[in-house]
């Protein structure tokens, strides 16, 4: 396999944080396209234009397949942990397509939305 | 001569900003956030009365991006709008700075060696936008000039805790060396415990968070020992933010604190935390 067009990108690095992927230069040098993708959609330009057409829309940055198919797949845990997307940044591709950030957590957790909210203490403050 | 009269340290949770423009100051699950606020406010407009906030914050890729990331920035502007986070911005006035403190600020601070990144446009996003309402009126306009400190605390490596604490003494001395009669707060935003990424999405601790909440007031000294990877493995990847804390600490640092008020919330994914410090 083509790691660096298919898979998740080889040489991230493991701080030893259990489910915790932080976001340093190992990351941040694989995600840089992927999180300046997000990172233009804090113009509601762009944000209209990426709704409107996502494929087109991608295909002006410089993502891997890998990245791109796991934005189609909106799945977050993949884009964080494997692909440098930074959670700040990636939330913005979140809103666009819908996803709120509990209900990005929920599926970072493994869990759905209704099962993550019965952990919180007050899930009215949200 | 201006003087750094009060601190304060205070969560920057983004869903501070939907539940106090929907006005949900009575709604159970959000009093005890707002609640805690009322009291502090108060003391601000009727004990304190700064004429300026330094408000110490992080960009959360919402004007600045991974082009460029500096790891300490001043804003030097008279005005700053707010960012667009990718759902368009909240009902509140632009915020009004005060550009001749800040470049004094940014000149002697970088004189005294803290190279900061110095910003002539800028807009600020929810790291000062969620508490900046909950502490100061903004009814017709803000009842403060800000003067706006950004740090890197998203893309490792991040400034240590200690660097921050030091960055807060070199603002002192800049405020205290400023010729017009002013009174500064400083603000330190960020925190408490939250991971919002990974299988550990949601992650708290209140032990932590209590912790600190005593610490900032009585022995900074031990927070500035904590490392990066303390910080985070036992409060989460992004609580590492509280080092911005450590600015305000610092910039208080040349003599006793007195702790005014505190307030403690956990809800949902983040410790809200809320402390006031006098300066003696
Ligand atoms: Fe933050």
């Amino acid at each position: 396999m083509d790691e660096k067009k298919d898979g998740p990108q080889a040489g991230l690095s493991d701080w030893g944080i259990p489910g915790t992927y932080i976001f340093d230069h190992t990351r941040s040098r694989v995600g840089f396209e992927l999180n300046k993708l997000a990172y233009s959609l804090t113009d509601p330009q762009n944000r209209e234009a990426f709704k409107k057409d996502e494929e087109a829309y991608m295909a002006r940055y410089g993502l891997t397949e890998a990245q791109k198919d796991a934005i189609r797949r909106r799945d977050w845990l993949a884009l964080t942990k494997h692909h440098g997307g930074n959670i700040y940044y990636i939330y913005k591709l979140g809103a666009a397509t819908g996803s709120g950030l509990y209900h990005m957590g929920a599926q970072m957790r493994g869990e759905t939305y209704e099962q993550f909210l019965e952990t919180r203490g007050a899930k009215g403050a949200r | 001569m201006a003087k750094i009269v009060a601190g304060i340290g205070s969560s920057h949770v983004p869903s501070f900003g939907p539940a106090y423009d929907g006005r949900k100051f009575e709604d159970p699950d959000w009093k005890p956030l707002f609640d805690g606020y009322v009291p502090v406010r108060e003391w601000l407009r009727d004990t304190v009365r700064p004429d300026v906030a330094v408000v110490v914050y992080n960009d959360h890729g919402s004007d600045f991006s991974l082009d460029r990331v500096p790891t300490f920035a001043i804003g030097v502007r008279d005005i700053y709008e707010q960012a667009d986070e990718g759902f368009g911005t909240r009902p509140l006035p632009p915020v009004k700075g005060d550009a001749d403190l800040s470049w004094h600020i940014a000149k002697a601070v970088i004189y005294d060696e803290f190279d900061l990144t110095v910003c002539q446009e800028m807009k600020v996003d929810h790291g000062m936008m969620a508490p900046l309402p909950l502490l100061f009126s903004h009814d017709p306009d803000w009842a403060v000039r800000v003067v706006p400190i950004v740090v890197n605390v998203i893309q490792h490596p991040l400034p240590t805790a200690r660097r921050c604490f030091r960055l807060g003494q070199a603002i002192g001395r800049a405020v205290a060396s400023y010729p017009e009669d002013l009174k500064v707060v400083v603000v330190g935003t960020g925190g408490m415990s939250h991971q919002l990424h990974g299988e550990r999405f949601g992650h708290l601790s209140e032990t932590f968070d209590r912790r600190w909440l005593d610490l900032i007031a009585r022995d900074p000294e031990e927070l500035c020992r904590m490392t990066h990877e303390e910080i985070m493995a036992a409060a989460g990847a992004e609580s590492v933010e509280l080092i911005m804390w450590l600015v305000m600490r610092g910039a208080l640092a040349g003599g006793a604190v007195e702790r005014k008020h505190l307030n403690y919330y956990a809800p949902m994914t983040t410790g809200m935390g809320l402390i006031s410090l006098a300066a003696a």
